[in-house]
């Protein structure tokens, strides 16, 4: 098996969630999706510690950051794909 | 793994049983705590439940200080209950409606005694029970006679990949045996309220949370002055990855595995309803939280953290586990069981949730927690709105 560094819960999601201490920039990092155990992989553009997400594609303002299949906030500030995803550029659409 | 299908427990005069055998000294109100802790100091084998509030309150909130009271008394945890307050009236209501459950109950008030006369008339009686329960020994109960609560904290992204999951496993594994579970934090399940709403076994349950969480959501809408952000996630839940409530409401939504919810309780009411899994309408702060679940019945608590959460309970003994693997090192004397295995791959849910079954069953035929061997006891009553 593959070393994963990356866990995406559903095969909708479009982050996944570091599971190493950390992963570096410019990272070749190996991704495990739970809900199919399908493996991929994705070049890190940010070093991202562990738990934090990582975007799986390119984000522009408004769009929805799906996890666990499901709507969990708004982009506020575009994405590039490998980039960290955090409170900086994501925001609920709760409050 | 074949599940064990008893533990050892404490039977009850009212067929319950306990996993702890703890005789407490209940203060109805604030000012009654100095007299609970000096008896306690006074009687080995007691444990004084201190808190902060029962004077002057009214409406739902007095009924829910009456109710958080009286179901802490019966909890089967509890062995023998002596029940002091400042006045007699209040003292009596719970101790008569503790007593229904046949164990001994005994009720004091200071008015026109004082402090130290009383802890002398209540340290006798102390004595009494703390050496009566002494001599009740464990027996082989049902597996069914567990009534798991749960709820998480500190929690971060690992606590939905994994430790939560954890907890699923082990209702879906425990569920068809008998038990009672229960999950609350109201709060917490915001962004997931529909999803967990559809959980409901009933139109009557899905109606009755969705009503419940409604109207806690138009009470933030009216206090909150900006939005919630700087409270929900929480600065740890931050630190440890989660964005928004809306991630940490659906990592929090893992703990209740493919489990269909029968019924909505009040904060710290009892499930009427038999077997299988509730809702119950809490807070999403830790102690406040567990406080109202014991006082429901339950005798055992799983708590998955992220960050780490140290919280415990005087007499429900709490269970922590967590996946992070830098919590489970950097704080290992606070996690009963390690799952951090899960995000290495080298441990899958199904084998995490028989690890926990099996860290379960030893806390519940007497192995303390790391909670109980550290100290912690935080016994917090939930106030609903300021006094009369």
């Amino acid at each position: 098996m593959a070393k994963t560094d990356i866990i995406i819960h559903d095969k909708k999601d479009n982050v996944g969630v570091i599971v190493v201490e950390k992963v570096s920039k410019g990272q070749d990092c190996g991704c495990w999706i739970m809900e199919n155990d399908a493996s991929n992989n994705i070049k890190s553009e940010a070093e991202i510690p562990l738990g934090h997400k990582i975007a799986l594609q390119d984000f522009k303002e408004g769009d929805t950051i799906i996890k666990y299949g499901h709507d969990i906030g708004k982009v506020v500030k575009s994405i590039k794909k490998g980039d960290h995803v955090h409170v900086h550029n994501v925001k609920t659409k709760k409050w | 793994m074949d599940i064990p299908k008893s533990f050892l427990g404490y039977k009850r005069e009212n067929g319950r049983a306990g996993t702890r055998n703890h005789v407490i000294i209940l203060p109805v109100d604030d000012i009654s705590n100095a007299c609970a802790e000096a008896v306690s100091n006074n009687i080995k084998g007691t444990i004084a439940l201190p808190h902060s509030y029962g004077r002057l309150q009214f409406g739902a909130d007095l009924e829910l200080h009456f109710r958080t009271m009286i179901g802490t008394g019966k909890n089967p945890n509890v062995a023998a209950v002596i029940v002091i307050g400042i006045e007699p009236k209040w003292t009596k209501r719970i101790v008569d409606a503790i007593a229904k459950t046949g164990k001994p109950v005994e009720g004091f008030s200071i008015e026109g005694v004082g402090d130290i006369e009383t802890i002398a008339k209540v340290s006798k009686k102390a004595q009494e029970f703390s050496m009566w329960a002494s001599e009740k020994q464990r027996e082989e109960c049902p597996i069914s006679d567990l009534w798991i609560s749960v709820k998480c904290g500190e929690s971060d992204t690992t606590s939905g990949l994994a430790s939560n999951p954890t907890v699923g496993n082990l209702m879906d594994k425990l569920e068809p045996l008998g038990v009672h579970l229960c999950f609350g934090e109201t709060s917490e399940l915001t962004g997931a309220e529909n999803v967990c709403a559809k959980r409901g076994k009933t139109k009557e349950a899905q109606d009755k949370f969705m009503k419940t969480w409604s109207s806690y959501n138009d009470f933030i809408l009216k206090e909150a002055t900006n939005d919630l952000s700087e409270s929900q996630p929480t600065a740890g839940n931050i630190a440890g990855g989660l964005t928004t409530i809306e991630e940490k409401a659906f990592g929090n939504f893992q703990k209740i595995g493919s489990r269909e919810f029968i019924d909505v309780l009040e904060p710290a009411e009892e499930p009427s309803k038999g077997k299988g899994l509730y809702f119950m309408d809490t807070s999403s702060a830790a102690a406040e939280c567990v406080t109202l679940q014991a006082a429901g019945g339950f005798n055992i608590h799983l708590f998955p953290t992220g960050q780490g959460n140290i919280i415990g309970n005087p007499i429900e003994p709490v269970i922590k586990l967590t996946a992070n693997p830098l919590t489970a090192k950097t704080m290992s004397e606070h996690i009963d069981l390690d799952v951090s295995k899960i995000l290495s791959r080298e441990m899958n849910l199904d084998q995490a949730g028989d690890e926990l079954i099996k860290a379960t069953l030893k806390v519940a035929n007497g192995r303390l927690t790391c909670a109980e061997a550290l100290g912690h006891k935080e016994f917090v009553m939930t106030k609903l709105y300021r006094s009369a």
